[in-house]
């Protein structure tokens, strides 16, 4: 761990810092609570600023999210093996999120949405997914990242990442259409 | 049903990601397949929900303040300004301002370290920022670290010799991200911040009081320590022997 002289720090500041929000977003999404978010980026920015060399230029929301994102996996992976729970492996999670194959899910053909107008239930959808499909709609809708972005960020190929968002999206409209049957 | 090869094709198209000609292709395929363009519209629902603003936090302010704190350097220390302007002044002026710059110098870097140890000790004791890790087990408290820092410090327990481990937390002294294990000594508490110094020289404890607190100060295997505390003297120098105890039995157990 280097000082930081007064130039880097100057270029962190104006490159790296205005990204504080996309950083918070995905840091709530991905840990769920605000306070372990908080921690998350606080610990992603020191890296950021150790590694800052490395940053190449370009946009560098990727790069920061990135970060981010190792930060909180080997963060779950502590945590969980302070708790005894196993971390679950991704290939699991989805293989599990995509058990029924597509098309085979009852679905009303006639189903339209009806819009949900409380921003609380979309995020609780949102968070319910499991982390690798989480992850990449996050990126998508709220981040603004594109999929070749994603790809780099999530460290998978594209063609994984477009068929992980296609999947999040199904879960979350079944998820959806199924909080709309119940209110009914 | 929309049809299940279209999936990837038909996000591609809401998200804007298809050439041209893919989306020409993927408009004239919703003309005749009903199933895909309801289910197009259905999804382009759900985009507009989650990309509702309030879907996006805005970080507090508090968490913005310390991230800028990060990448905050000092202003220029005023005799730096004040020598620059001396430089031309003449020979009396530079011995002058070379007398002047040893004097503020010498203390300089040392003192301002010492108070920051001191602050973040105090800090530690205040909020309840003591461990980010809690633990008495220091095979819980090491791998913690080895994920946050480019080198975890030695964690030794030192139960039997009085000094119990709570646990640890990351800290931030002298900017730079440092690993703090915090012990316990009766009701007291110790603070042992490490951080590596690659090259450093193996340098012996020196011991520094500021504000009423003790630290003892040493460097081994390119590791700078401080230990921060209000105990006696005394029972910190016998904490710092049985630690840096530990490390060498640990050490040759290892080999």
């Amino acid at each position: 761990m280097r000082r930081t002289d007064a130039a880097t720090a100057k270029r962190f500041r104006d490159t790296v810092l205005p990204c504080l929000d996309d950083a918070y977003t995905l840091a709530r999404y991905l840990t769920r609570s605000p306070v372990d978010a908080d921690d998350l980026v606080q610990e992603a920015y020191a890296r950021a600023l150790c590694y800052f060399d490395g940053f190449s230029g370009g946009d560098p929301r990727p790069w920061l999210l990135t970060i981010l994102r190792n930060c909180f996996y080997a963060w779950l992976r502590a945590r969980r093996a302070q708790q005894g729970e196993p971390l679950p492996d991704p290939d699991e999670a989805v293989a599990e999120a995509t058990a029924d194959p597509w098309g085979q899910a009852p679905e009303d053909p006639e189903a339209t949405l009806i819009r949900i107008d409380e921003a609380a239930v979309v995020r609780s959808l949102v968070e319910a997914l499991p982390e690798p499909f989480r992850e990449v709609l996050v990126l998508r809708e709220m981040n603004d990242l594109s999929y070749q972005q994603i790809a780099t960020v999530t460290e998978v190929p594209i063609g994984t990442v477009m068929s992980r968002l296609a999947r999040a999206r199904l879960l979350v409209k079944r998820a959806w259409l199924a909080r709309q049957a119940e209110e009914k | 049903m929309s049809c299940p090869d279209k999936s990837v094709l038909l996000h591609g198209m809401l998200d804007g990601e298809l050439d041209v000609v893919g989306a020409l292709a993927f408009e004239a395929h919703m003309k005749e397949c009903p199933a895909c363009a309801a289910e197009y519209q259905r999804q382009q629902a759900i985009r507009a929900a989650l990309r509702r603003s309030e879907l996006r936090d805005r970080a507090p302010d508090a968490l913005r303040r310390r991230i800028a704190a990060l990448a905050d350097v000092p202003a220029e220390p005023w005799w730096h300004r004040l020598l620059a302007g001396w430089r031309w002044g003449g020979a009396g002026a530079a011995v002058l301002a070379t007398a002047l710059a040893l004097l503020l110098v010498l203390p300089g870097g040392g003192e301002d370290l010492t108070r920051q140890l001191v602050d973040s000790h105090v800090r530690s004791l205040l909020a309840e920022h003591l461990t980010d890790v809690v633990s008495s087990d220091r095979h819980t408290v090491k791998p913690w670290f080895a994920g946050k820092l480019d080198a975890a410090p030695p964690v030794i327990d030192l139960a039997p010799q009085g000094f119990p481990l709570a646990g640890g937390r990351l800290d931030y002294l002298d900017r730079r991200v440092v690993a703090a294990l915090v012990y316990r000594r009766r009701e007291h508490v110790i603070n042992l911040f490490v951080w590596p110094q690659p090259g450093a020289a193996d340098a012996a404890v020196t011991e520094e009081t500021e504000e009423g607190y003790r630290l003892l100060h040493w460097t081994r295997s390119g590791l700078q320590f401080w230990a921060v505390s209000d105990v006696d003297l005394s029972d910190l120098q016998t904490f710092q022997a049985a630690y840096q105890q530990g490390v060498a039995e640990q050490g040759a157990a290892a080999h």
